[in-house]
């Protein structure tokens, strides 16, 4: 059993919400690097990177696989590694900010910044999420927060994205 | 998929897994930190009983990319010249506790002997065995051909699941000897693409019919109907040119003529047209510098990308407990 917690409209409204709370803590878009973390971070960083567009400036976005810094390779199912794709301009001093679907124990959010330390050096990072669902495992948090929500640890959170998925929608999926 | 022994045991999702894999290492190689955390802990003996100097720094240092700690064996001047076997060898390194074996030995079969029997039961990795396999060769021979034949086909990053349907590679030279062209022939068919192996008669060894390849004895023939779109010229081992090696061909001269890319031959080839070598050549003798130096040469490509395909074989094998599940 799923029940829908997010429409369309609501991931639209909430990443247009987060591209101006991005803006209003950087005072602008000078130097914002959006980071997406794959698979389902990437088109969220491009929207959200359409969003500033819009209303201010153009911003650099890329990708980040966090995979070969993952702490649970060994006991998880082989994990493909994703593309990373850089900004020809590099992170070296500008304001980095972390793109991801879904944040729970924040093992992943923790893997993602061991990858940015290797390949520069911000002058800060920022962590920007569709759904934060709670039950963290390390002192981490989001800056900018789409939803939260309140889930037990054995459901499951489902977020599909038009570009990948061909429909915008977030479910919560029951434990079984 | 526990080991890699044959590129004949790929099936194509498996071999792409690898190629893709391959490009997000190579992603992270062009970074300032080029280790990855992600073989932390574990250790790779690189088990060496013939000599080889790149596969083996190949493998080295890809293991050292991916965190891991490499112990390197060779069979000169170790317990082997004093007459250990195989099985005791590999049964000292179990007991020390490693994580993967990567091997390379004279002896057809000898990777495979040591992934099937309980000697060790770790990740067994073929560095060539033999006139039989080298799978990471053919992998990284793909993936060098996947970056200059399809995509924008300038050596940059190929597209993820690309593989080769529709084109032509000659591999041309020693035929009978090389381990490379086996494993070239059987992964490269399981890619679509279509093989000639090109050589002197002698040099070709009977069964080759039953290869998923055609054979040619005639270079110039190949290059004017066949427009290869790639050529991967042989090494010809100079032991084998004497009546003492076998006497496979009258003289190095004679070989050049028929089988080497001299300028004639390069110019011959279509344009877009690459030349691969294994490595180590002889100028010369199957490749003139001219063909070895020019800008259509992929042969230090070939090197960079050996180290990025290793890494995504160690990944891939290693990683997880689970193994690959492609």
């Amino acid at each position: 059993m799923s029940r829908q917690v997010l429409s369309d409209s609501d991931i639209a409204r909430s990443l247009k919400r987060i591209a101006h709370e991005i803006l209003e803590r950087n005072h602008g878009a000078e130097d914002i690097v959006l980071l997406g973390i794959p698979t389902r971070g990437v088109p969220l960083a491009h929207r959200i990177a359409e969003q500033i567009e819009a209303t201010e400036s153009r911003v650099d976005v890329g990708s980040l696989d966090i995979t070969p810094y993952r702490d649970d390779l060994r006991s998880q199912p082989m994990r493909a590694m994703e593309r990373t794709e850089m900004p020809l301009a590099g992170i070296d001093g500008k304001v980095v900010v972390l793109v991801d679907d879904v944040l729970f124990s924040g093992r992943t959010v923790r893997a993602a910044l061991d990858a940015i330390n290797d390949i520069g050096r911000p002058r800060r990072v920022q962590l920007a999420v569709l759904v934060d669902r709670g039950h963290r495992e390390l002192p981490i948090r989001a800056d900018f927060v789409g939803k939260n929500l309140p889930t037990s640890r054995g459901e499951r959170v489902l977020v599909r994205l038009a570009e990948l998925d061909g429909t915008d929608t977030v479910e919560i999926e029951d434990e079984r | 998929m526990k080991h890699l022994l044959s590129a004949a045991d790929l099936s194509h999702a498996e071999a792409l897994a690898i190629l893709d894999t391959a490009e997000a290492m190579a992603e992270t190689q062009s970074r300032q930190m080029k280790k990855l955390p992600t073989l932390r802990g574990r250790s790779v003996v690189n088990l060496f009983f013939e000599d080889s100097t790149r596969t083996r720094i190949s493998f080295e240092a890809a293991a050292k990319r991916l965190s891991a700690d490499v112990i390197n064996f060779s069979a000169k001047g170790s317990s082997v010249s004093k007459g250990e076997s195989l099985k005791d060898t590999a049964q000292t390194l179990n007991a020390m506790g490693i994580d993967a074996v990567v091997i390379r030995h004279q002896a057809s079969g000898a990777p495979h002997r040591l992934a099937e029997t309980d000697w060790i039961d770790v990740p067994v990795i073929n560095a060539g065995d033999g006139t039989h396999q080298h799978p990471t060769q053919a992998l990284l021979d793909a993936f060098t051909m996947r970056r200059h034949l399809t995509g924008a086909m300038d050596g940059s990053p190929a597209a993820t699941g690309a593989d080769l349907a529709g084109r032509t590679v000659a591999i041309v030279g020693d035929i009978l000897h090389s381990r490379v062209v086996r494993s070239n022939v059987d992964l490269l068919h399981t890619l679509g693409a279509e093989v000639v192996v090109v050589g002197p008669p002698t040099l070709i060894p009977v069964g080759a019919e039953s290869w998923k390849a055609r054979i040619s004895y005639d270079l110039d023939r190949v290059i004017a109907e066949d427009r290869p779109d790639a050529v991967m010229m042989l090494r010809v081992q100079r032991e084998r040119m004497s009546g003492a090696g076998g006497g496979y061909f009258p003289s190095p001269q004679e070989y050049t003529r028929a089988y080497g890319l001299d300028a004639a031959r390069l110019a011959a080839l279509p344009d877009h047209a690459i030349v691969m070598h294994p490595g180590p050549m002889n100028r010369g003798l199957e490749i003139s510098a001219a063909a070895a130096d020019s800008p259509r040469s992929t042969i230090l490509a070939q090197v960079a990308n050996g180290v990025y395909v290793r890494m995504a074989v160690l990944y891939l094998l290693l990683a997880s407990d689970e193994g690959l599940d492609a």
